[in-house]
């Protein structure tokens, strides 16, 4: 039996102006049944009691470049705090006129870190690459060669310092963490039970017990007369650190592969250090570049910690530029600039691990 | 045929040798290095002639501190003021956790909201607050109360009989009377009560599937038995309200602006990751569960209670307590505000006595023991809720 199919209808109906655009968006997602409808309501009249406020107060009345005589007139922020002191925020005790290296070794670490974003340049010469850079990068801090003045590193600080401590530390502690996971995860007990009291001692303490230690029992363990600067005692409690969280994560990836590439890379008469190698941790290290991002975004954020054992970083010389009479009183407006730059640099990271996750994410 | 024993492996191919080879060379390392920095250490004391061991705990410490649960003077020694700073630490992270926990489970909850004003805020609140440091969010706070606030002249009241000031919040309480105690003893009742009939109720819903309403009657034992306690004792409703004399207020209850700074930040801070534990947690629960749950008729609060919680908080306690631990170990941030907690105490004695192994030993020891005996609760709570494969 055949159906007929009846003639198109020539009139195409549309949807009610109700349903579709911004109004049927609205009532989908803000006022669908009375209780959202009441949610929508009381959350826009708090919005609308703090934002307007919030505007007035940051923007509107607001002293940009004025100094501080005119802040202490108008009742409105005073971001004159930051461009009056950014130097000394950013920079710390830096040499005024020597603050372009500084500033240039950011930019290099921006250009490296903004290269090695791209999948597609992921190459062993990338390896090298941040090698060399990372090495231009403490030239041009420290100095003292090719003709550029040497800095003393007690002058260090600011956002350099900063990014020195985490992007450093985290350089330094992935190879040990990498050692101490696979320590964990071996089957000689001595060595395996060194790995798991180190990793579950670190992860049980809090960062600021061993940065005290750096600052006061470091210095008592070296012999009479060495003397290791304060820095680099905290860029040491910080690997130490880094590494026990690091050795975490890559366990983590390698539990994750399948027994048969053990076994295949045996079968093929590696020997453990070549199955390692070759085999094993390529592997297990792409699955774990994602955590390993949010691993950074946590050093950067506690790289802050070094304030309480008096190092300059960008939260310290934020505190000592409030500490000016001149400047007494605008923690709020000097805070919140803080806290933007951290958030755009954790948020980037964090999104691009994101980004990473769901790109590396094969389906296995 | 060839009979002849199998070749002797060389020394350096037999893998079961070379692990006791390499395990020996590890020892005799950390060995070498402990022994190379005890010597150390030991010389560099001596030349700075400081005694080692315990035996300062015993000394008088001369040096006050602001806030105290015990009773403590300059007189009394190291020993006590490091147990003050260390009730200290387990005030501030037992309110911390009790409220970081309903502040992210509301987050998370509002995150996955339908609502799509409360969800976008939920989520823009999480990613902010997850990205700033934790220290940079104490000084702001602090910075807030000693700066923005104003003098108690000009105390913002929240709500009758509650003030924010520079000198922190202050708020009425009931004047004491014996009513409370037994209301409190009223509180405990009523939890021993909800174990047993929980007990009782798990066993009749095996036998018999019927479900007994344990939420709604737990929380009618939790907030009657003390009523009605307070009620039969006399219903006190004298309360000691603040007052503005002079310069300051009299009366109430205060908490003082490092404490209160110090809650806030650590709050609002591990709240943000909470409330991604909890969504997670919500979300791994399959859609076809829900679905289930309901075909076989179940109402909706025993869908949740019955089918989705039970597997959600599977997936949600083991980073839940992490977060805890997470957030007992950044309350040692305390120091950077003048907040006496355990860190703060013991840095002051390290800098007065200059013990300072012992001292960094006592901080380490001290958040071990958070540590070690949350992670004993989290094996017992994963052998507990892990699922019976049948």
């Amino acid at each position: 039996m055949e159906h007929t199919l009846p003639p198109k209808a020539t009139v195409e109906i549309r949807p009610p102006v109700t349903e579709v655009g911004v109004i049927g968006w609205m009532k989908a997602n803000l006022f669908n049944g009375w209780y959202n409808s009441a949610l929508t309501l009381l959350v826009l009249y708090l919005l609308w009691l703090t934002v307007p406020p919030f505007v007035d107060w940051a923007l509107i009345n607001s002293t940009w470049i004025a100094g501080s005589d005119q802040c202490k007139a108008s009742d409105g922020a005073c971001w004159s705090v930051i461009t009056y002191n950014i130097r000394f925020i950013l920079f710390g005790f830096y040499p005024h006129d020597l603050q372009w290296r500084p500033l240039l070794a950011m930019a290099l670490l921006v250009a490296l870190l903004y290269y090695s974003q791209n999948r597609n340049h992921w190459h062993t010469s990338l390896a090298y690459a941040w090698v060399i850079g990372l090495f231009t990068m403490g030239l041009l801090l420290k100095g003292g060669l090719f003709g550029l003045e040497s800095v003393e590193s007690d002058n260090w600080g600011g956002l350099p310092l900063t990014l020195l401590l985490s992007v450093f530390g985290l350089t330094a502690a992935y190879p040990v963490g990498i050692i101490l996971a696979l320590g964990r995860q071996s089957e000689m007990p001595v060595i395996k039970s060194f790995c798991v009291v180190y990793i579950e001692l670190i992860r049980g303490v809090p960062l600021i017990s061993l940065l005290f230690m750096s600052s006061v029992v470091f210095p008592l363990f070296l012999p009479e007369g060495v003397t290791l600067n304060k820095i680099l005692r905290a860029q040491i409690a910080i690997i130490l650190f880094t590494a026990a969280y690091i050795a975490e994560v890559v366990r983590g990836g390698l539990q994750g592969m399948n027994k048969g590439q053990y076994e295949a890379a045996e079968s093929l008469g590696l020997n453990y250090l070549q199955t390692m190698r070759l085999v094993i941790l390529p592997q297990a290290l792409k699955i774990v570049i994602p955590p390993s991002v949010s691993i950074l975004i946590s050093a950067f954020k506690d790289t802050s910690l070094v304030v309480i054992i008096a190092l300059y970083d960008l939260l310290k010389t934020t505190q000592t530029t409030l500490t000016d009479p001149k400047w007494m009183g605008y923690s709020a407006e000097a805070y919140i600039f803080v806290a933007l730059i951290y958030f755009i640099c954790c948020f980037a990271m964090s999104n691009y691990s994101r980004r990473l996750e769901k790109e590396l994410d094969t389906g296995l | 045929m060839d009979t002849t024993a199998p070749e002797k492996i060389p020394f350096l191919r037999d893998p079961a040798k070379l692990a006791i080879l390499y395990q020996f060379l590890t020892v005799v390392g950390v060995g070498l290095l402990s022994y190379y920095l005890i010597g150390n250490t030991l010389a560099n004391l001596e030349r700075q002639s400081i005694s080692t061991g315990f035996g300062f705990l015993e000394r008088e410490a001369a040096f006050e501190i602001g806030e105290t649960l015990i009773r403590y003077g300059a007189a009394d020694s190291y020993g006590r003021a490091l147990t003050v700073g260390f009730l200290n630490t387990l005030t501030v992270a037992f309110i911390g956790i009790v409220l970081t926990v309903l502040l992210g489970t509301f987050l998370g909850i509002a995150r996955l909201s339908s609502n799509w004003l409360v969800a976008k805020l939920s989520s823009w609140y999480i990613e902010f607050f997850q990205d700033i440091p934790i220290l940079l969010q104490l000084f702001f706070w602090y910075a807030f109360f000693y700066e923005i606030l104003p003098s108690p002249r000009e105390a913002l009241n929240l709500m009758p009989g509650v003030f924010v000031c520079n000198r922190g919040l202050i708020f009425g309480v009931p004047h004491w009377h014996d009513a409370f105690k037994y209301a409190a003893a009223a509180f405990i009742v009523a939890w021993v009560l909800i174990f047993f009939i929980r007990r009782w109720a798990e066993q009749r819903q095996a036998a018999t599937g019927r479900i007994f309403p344990l939420i709604r009657c737990s929380l009618a034992l939790l907030i009657g038995l003390p009523l009605l306690a307070w009620w039969l004792s006399g219903a006190p409703t004298a309360m000691n309200v603040p007052q503005l004399t002079g310069f300051n207020f009299k009366g109430g209850i205060s908490i003082s602006p490092e404490f209160t700074a110090l809650l806030l930040g650590l709050v609002l801070y591990t709240a943000a990751f909470v409330a991604e534990v909890v969504r997670a947690g919500i979300q791994s629960v399959g859609k076809g569960q829900r679905e289930a749950a309901m075909s076989i008729g179940l109402k909706p609060a025993h869908v949740l209670n019955q089918v989705i919680l039970p597997q959600a908080l599977r997936v949600i306690v083991p980073p839940l307590t992490s977060q805890m631990l997470n957030l007992t170990k950044n309350s040692s941030l305390a120091v950077a505000i003048g907040y006496p907690d355990f860190v703060s105490v013991a840095g002051t004695t390290i800098n007065q006595t200059g013990q300072a192994i012992e001292g960094v030993a006592l901080i380490m020891i001290v958040y071990l023991v958070f540590s070690l005996s949350t992670s004993a609760f989290m094996n017992w709570y994963n052998k507990k809720i892990a699922i019976v494969e049948r």
